[in-house]
């Protein structure tokens, strides 16, 4: 309940957090708190310094254009999940948006502190690698971009170097295209409300066959993964629930992670299940 | 009785300070000088303490003073309140100390302890205390701890075992199941649970030496059992040298009760520190320094004939007390379990044992319901594994065993009550109103065709029995025939008519959520016949309240409330006396009605009771031998317990797919005699269907093999949010208990004793095509998922 | 190293000082002593810290002072006005919304954000909306009709 000792600065952009960063090694980026405060809290996490970004405009906000929607890092889960925008333009994202936490944690956390915190059971890092969507980050050395594929590399890992702060986040507006549809579907945790499995589904459909099916895991390994047998199993199919649904058990990702609560055997069936709804939503949506 | 106050659902008296966060709760109370506790915590399961190195910590800036258990080794360990001895049955006691000093027997128990000027650096300091344990073998399972070979916890308990207790007649038991045309035998677990009131545990300590007396705020459901604990079984001062007071208590549930080391620790510190000390627990130390609830392994032997009547019921329990005992651990598996065994039947012979023992787990006392969940949970499966086997309706067999109305008052079988008897009752018009409230025809319909469907809806009952309103002295004490318990459960109310007309109120009793305030005043309101708004009840504070008993076991209403209750009729008897003498009239020809004392047969010529009350306080003229003031106190010793009933009734879809449980419907139709507020009745049932839902579906702490916490914060450990429920569907019967005045029976804990095997039953009837009979609790997705693939 | 925080509350504007690991909750208790927000758990769980922060429910014990600062603070305390209770204040009193009182400020405060946002829920988005606020004693049903009560009583 009672932090360590810390000290604070507020960084008036991102080049001054960058260079706070660089000068002290043990200092943490502080955007809405809502993973780190928490971890402060109970002690596990024993930060120097916090570099508050909190207060960076340049940071917030939603750039909604035809192809794709650019998004501050530092947007709370509920601007994301109340957008209308990205209920045009991203549907799945608001979806996931709106699943995460309560409404209280939605006002404060934001989408960048979640993804670089990179906890798996949280339900950004599912959305992203489904959406194969871009993160942007600035550095000492300049600003570079990556893909989701490469950002998540470990429970609580990312890509992002000690002296990074990550900018926006960058996902396709699928929303705007034909015969495309997404849906997320969460087990939640009784008590702790993240993803015991998230799985998230979107389907193409060009005349009634998936054209390209995408379906993410998270909850059951340490980053979420590609149910690659699935989607290779969907493509060229018509999306029947016949279809769906031997596609679905067609899933063999190794489920590494598992607890009291759930076993990695049943996360693994779990994440079948909810494959199968997920494919038929997205589908639905799709026009299918 | 007119029922202008008593009966209504009348908005509450305590609100307006609770919903604008002006009442203060104990981490509101400020004192000039306050320091800060924080407690060091054994991360062990079971460990002997070799050295403690304190230097570091106290010399951090901000740290008053840092001790271990060597600085507080002339204090007693605490008392425990189940004696149970007068030579009919070992106990093997061992309690907390403020501080444990050579060892540990459960993580959590506190080791040394920070006072400083707030409590971050309080916590800072905490880091730097260097303990030097030495780890010992751990065992967690209330049954294995008396397997050959478990580590041993405590000298004085061979096989861990505390105490080894029984009721009612095995050989008795064992004709009955040989009688039995069939006899089903299951192990039912019940859970441990985390009680998680939503305000964590606290305590505040003054002393001021000129007097020597000390004031202690704490979060308790008994303020005046601790101070007579304190002062005489741990401090030897006299009793009066302590005030207790209980500020807004935030919810207890039963952990509130108890005279922890904490409390006790906080005490020590306020003299041997010399400034007012707070200790206030955070929530991931309640759950390993506050009592935990319930932790059965049970097996049971229930035989029956195949009309369905049931012909004995045998069980054998080990109830898991944790690493050390909690001041009435012992007594909850024991008087409020095994003597609850007959539930709501006739049943001919019952015999149970229970083993109560010791494990390097947290302290497990009385959590809502207390013990009789446990003993419902017993009966209520009992009787649908009956049904079961039988291919009978679960109603049917209920039925079948149910006690009569013209049976009460009824003693069950082998004089398992140890004397006493249920009260009233009429179980089967109960159930029959749940049957109708829920359409159970047309559910059964609706559930045949959805498992063509390949969806499984399930429906289950509970037709419950509790007893409550606890209790008669002699029954529960230390008396030759009583059960043992170191306490009388009287009950006390003081009723004064002040100067003025209003009424003043104290009580024995103590709210922590109940609403006391309103519903007391509102059986003063419709005695005396004043306003609801010129009756003030104050407790919670020893200095100003008469002693009592506190607030569990569901009996502030039928015994404070009798208290109460007969210190208005006290009040009236005097107040019509002394209006005989203003109005010149003989007392025998008074009345009292509405709040005015006439001569029978003229109401015109009255003497209000403000007007009464005004006489005797100025005493201007009183008739020979009155003394002053309208002002009456009672101490009430109930003659018996009451006992409510009900049929609870639970609607559930189980998934196929992925086992998750949705509760479809909650419906309940409980009979607590009398109520006095319908709505804070409503509230009392709501609450407690929540948590015993939770038990069957979410809840359950977890220890792993080492005796740690692993469902150590509300991040693991389930306590269900709003969206978890649907709309409870309330119904009632009202059969008032002929055994106090009001004829209410109590309602605080039905609704947690109720629930949680109708949700079990409801699992297993809609699992029934799997051929699945019985699982364990809680029924997790994963649980129930597993359970459907291997009866494929 | 303390910092100099500026925040309004209830109306008042108040400047202090305080260490970065302060959090909101205890800033509002112990530095203004507003104690009728409460802090029932230390995982970020159970809500009965909730106070408005610039217009929306957080969850006092997961903000620092610092990350106040400048900001505008609604409490408990601040709901009444003019000695007139908040209409959800008064629907939790007329419909028996609370019973220990420890999770009502909180929860107060949270069906005030959510009644802002979507002035006539149905009950099942009432019950998703409070799933940052836990009760342990009324087991929601009675808190789910007051903030219906209040719905009907606020201008829409």
């Amino acid at each position: 309940m009672y932090s360590s000792s810390v000290d604070y600065y507020r960084a008036t952009s991102v080049a001054d957090a960058v260079s706070m960063l660089k000068k002290n090694k043990g200092a943490k980026l502080l955007a809405g708190g809502h993973s780190l405060v928490p971890a402060m809290k109970l002690r596990v996490a024993q930060p120097t310094m916090l570099v508050d970004i909190g207060r960076i405009k340049s940071l917030s906000g939603i750039k909604a254009g035809k192809k794709e929607v650019k998004i501050g890092a530092l947007t709370t889960h509920a601007a994301v999940a109340s957008s209308s925008d990205l209920k045009t333009a991203c549907p799945i994202l608001s979806e996931a948006a709106a699943l995460i936490a309560d409404q209280q944690v939605r006002n404060r956390g934001t989408i960048g502190g979640s993804l670089a915190n990179a906890d798996p059971a949280a339900d950004y890092p599912t959305l992203m690698l489904a959406l194969d969507a871009t993160f942007t980050m600035m550095g000492s050395k300049g600003e570079r971009e990556i893909e989701a594929s490469k950002f998540f590399k470990d429970l609580f890992t990312t890509a992002l170097k000690s002296d990074e702060v990550l900018t926006s986040i960058t996902v396709p507006a699928y929303g705007n295209m034909e015969g495309m549809g997404g849906a997320y579907l969460k087990h939640r945790h009784p008590a702790s409300s993240y993803a015991v499995v998230g799985v998230a589904a979107m389907i193409g459909l060009i005349d009634g066959k998936v054209a390209r099916a995408v379906v993410v895991v998270g909850g059951i390994t340490g980053n979420p993964m590609h149910a690659v047998a699935v989607e290779s199993a969907l493509a060229g199919m018509e999306p029947t629930e016949a279809n769906i649904a031997s596609a679905a058990d067609m899933m063999d990702i190794e489920a590494t992670l598992g607890d009291s609560y759930a076993s990695s055997e049943y996360r693994a069936h779990l994440a079948k299940v909810m494959a199968k709804r997920a494919l038929m939503l997205a589908a639905q949506r799709a026009g299918g | 009785m007119s029922t202008k106050t008593f009966g209504a659902s009348i908005k509450r008296k305590e609100d307006p300070r609770l919903i604008t966060g002006e009442a203060k709760y104990l981490d509101d109370v400020q004192l000039p000088g306050l320091t800060y506790a924080a407690i060091l915590r054994s991360p062990y399961a079971h460990a002997k303490i070799k050295s403690i190195k304190t230097d570091k910590a106290a010399k951090h800036p901000g740290v008053l003073a840092v001790f271990t258990g060597q600085d507080f080794k002339e204090l007693p360990a605490l008392p425990c309140a189940w004696q149970a001895d007068a030579g009919r049955i070992k106990n093997n006691l061992n309690t907390p100390r403020v501080l444990e000093i050579d060892r540990v027997t459960h993580t959590g128990m506190g080791v040394a302890v920070v006072v400083a000027d707030d409590r971050y650096t309080a916590e800072d300091a905490l880091n730097l205390i260097e303990v030097d344990y030495e780890p010992l073998p751990v065992v967690v399972d209330a049954e294995k701890t008396t397997f050959p070979g478990a580590p041993q916890l405590h000298e004085n308990a061979p096989n861990n075992i505390c105490f080894d207790w029984s009721c009612g007649d095995a050989d008795g038991a064992n004709k009955g199941l040989s009688d039995a045309d069939v006899v089903v035998k299951a192990r039912l677990v019940n859970q441990r649970l985390i009680p998680n009131p939503m305000e964590p545990r606290g305590c505040i300590a003054q002393y001021m030496p000129a007097s020597e007396e000390y004031t202690v705020w704490m979060t308790s459901q008994d303020p005046h059992i601790m101070r007579l604990l304190m002062t005489a079984f741990v401090f030897g001062i006299p009793e009066t040298k302590m005030r207790v007071i209980a500020p807004q208590v935030g919810g207890g549930f039963g952990t509130k009760i108890f005279l922890y080391p904490e409390y006790c620790l906080m005490v020590a510190l306020a003299r041997k520190v010399g400034k007012p000390v707070k200790w206030m627990e955070t929530r991931r130390e309640n759950y390993v320094a506050t009592t935990h609830g319930r932790d059965h392994v049970t097996d049971i032997e229930i035989g029956a004939k195949r009309d369905g009547s049931i012909t004995a019921l045998k069980v054998k329990t080990f109830a898991n007390l944790g690493g050390i005992l909690s001041t009435i651990g012992p007594g909850i598996p024991t008087t409020l379990y095994g003597r609850l065994l007959s539930g709501a039947y006739k049943i001919p012979h019952i015999y149970c044992n229970v083993i109560g023992t010791y494990t390097n787990t947290g302290m497990v006392d009385a959590y809502r319901g207390a013990g009789r969940p446990e003993a419902t949970y017993v009966v209520e499966r009992a009787v649908d594994l009956v049904a079961a086997e039988l291919k009978m309706d679960p109603t049917e067999v209920r039925r079948k065993n149910f006690i009569q109305p013209g049976d009460f008052p009824y003693a069950p079988a082998d004089n398992i009550l140890a004397g006493l008897k249920y009260d009233s009752g009429d179980y089967d018009k109960a159930l029959k109103k749940g049957l109708e409230m829920v359409g159970y025809e047309s559910f059964r319909k609706e559930q045949a065709a959805a498992r063509k469907q390949g969806r499984y809806l399930g429906i289950g009952f509970s037709t419950y029995i509790e007893m409550c309103g606890a209790a008669p002295s002699a029954w529960i004490g230390v008396s030759p025939t009583g059960q043992g318990w170191g306490a009388a459960m009287w009950e006390s109310a003081n009723v004064r008519v002040h100067l003025t007309g209003k009424v003043i109120v104290t009580i024995g009793t103590q709210s922590h959520g109940q609403g006391h305030e309103t519903t007391m005043a509102q059986i003063v309101a419709e005695e005396l016949g004043v306003p609801l708004d010129d009756v003030t009840v104050q407790l919670g504070d020893t200095l100003g309240t008469p002693f009592g008993y506190g607030t569990y076991a569901s009996r502030s209403a039928a015994v404070g409330g009798t208290a109460v209750f007969n210190s208005t009729q006290k009040i009236k008897e005097k107040a019509k006396r002394l209006a005989a003498h203003m109005l010149e009239a003989a007392p025998e020809d008074m009345t009292y009605e509405d709040g005015k004392a006439f001569v029978k047969g003229s109401p015109d010529k009255a003497k209000t009771i403000q007007e009464i009350a005004g006489a005797a306080a100025l005493a201007y003229s009183l008739p020979a031998g009155m003394e002053p003031f309208l002002d009456d106190v009672t101490y009430y010793d109930p003659p018996e317990c009451t006992y409510p009933f009900g049929t609870h009734i639970c609607v559930v879809e189980v998934d196929k797919d992925t086992g998750e449980v949705k509760v479809l419907r909650y419906l309940s139709v409980d009979d607590v005699g009398k109520k006095i507020n319908p709505m804070i009745v409503d509230g009392q049932i709501h609450g407690g269907i929540a948590q015993g839902v939770a038990q069957a579906l979410w809840e359950g702490a977890v220890y792993d093999e080492n005796g740690q916490l692993t469902s150590g914060s509300l991040m693991d450990y389930a306590v269900p949010k709003a969206g978890f429920f649907p709309n409870f569907e309330l119904g009632s019967t009202e059969t008032p208990s002929p055994n106090n005045p009001l004829g209410v029976k109590g309602v605080g804990e039905t609704g947690t004793i109720a629930s949680t095997p109708a949700v079990v039953n409801a699992v297993m009837d809609a699992l029934s095509p799997f051929g699945i009979r019985n699982l364990d609790m809680p029924l997790t997705p994963e649980k129930v998922w597993r359970a459907m693939q291997s009866a494929k | 190293m303390a910092q100099a925080v500026s925040i309004t509350v209830n109306g008042t504007a108040y400047t202090k000082e305080v260490e970065p690991r302060l959090l909101l909750a205890h800033f509002l208790r112990e530095e203004l002593g507003l104690t009728g927000t409460n802090v029932g758990c230390d995982t970020s769980q159970c809500g009965a810290c909730t106070v408005l922060m610039d217009g929306v429910a957080v969850k006092s014990c997961t903000v620092l002072a610092v990350q106040a600062d400048g900001s505008t603070v609604t409490t408990i305390e601040g709901l009444a006005s003019d000695g007139k209770l908040h209409p959800v204040q008064n629907a939790f009193w007329e419909k028996h919304g609370l019973q220990c009182g420890f999770c009502t400020p909180g929860m107060i405060i949270t069906v005030v954000d959510l009644l802002n946002n979507n002035p006539h829920p149905t009950d099942e988005e009432i019950r998703h909306g409070l799933d940052g606020n836990l009760c342990r004693c009324t087991g929601y049903q009675n808190i789910v009709e007051a903030v219906k009560y209040a719905a009907e009583a606020m201008p829409a």
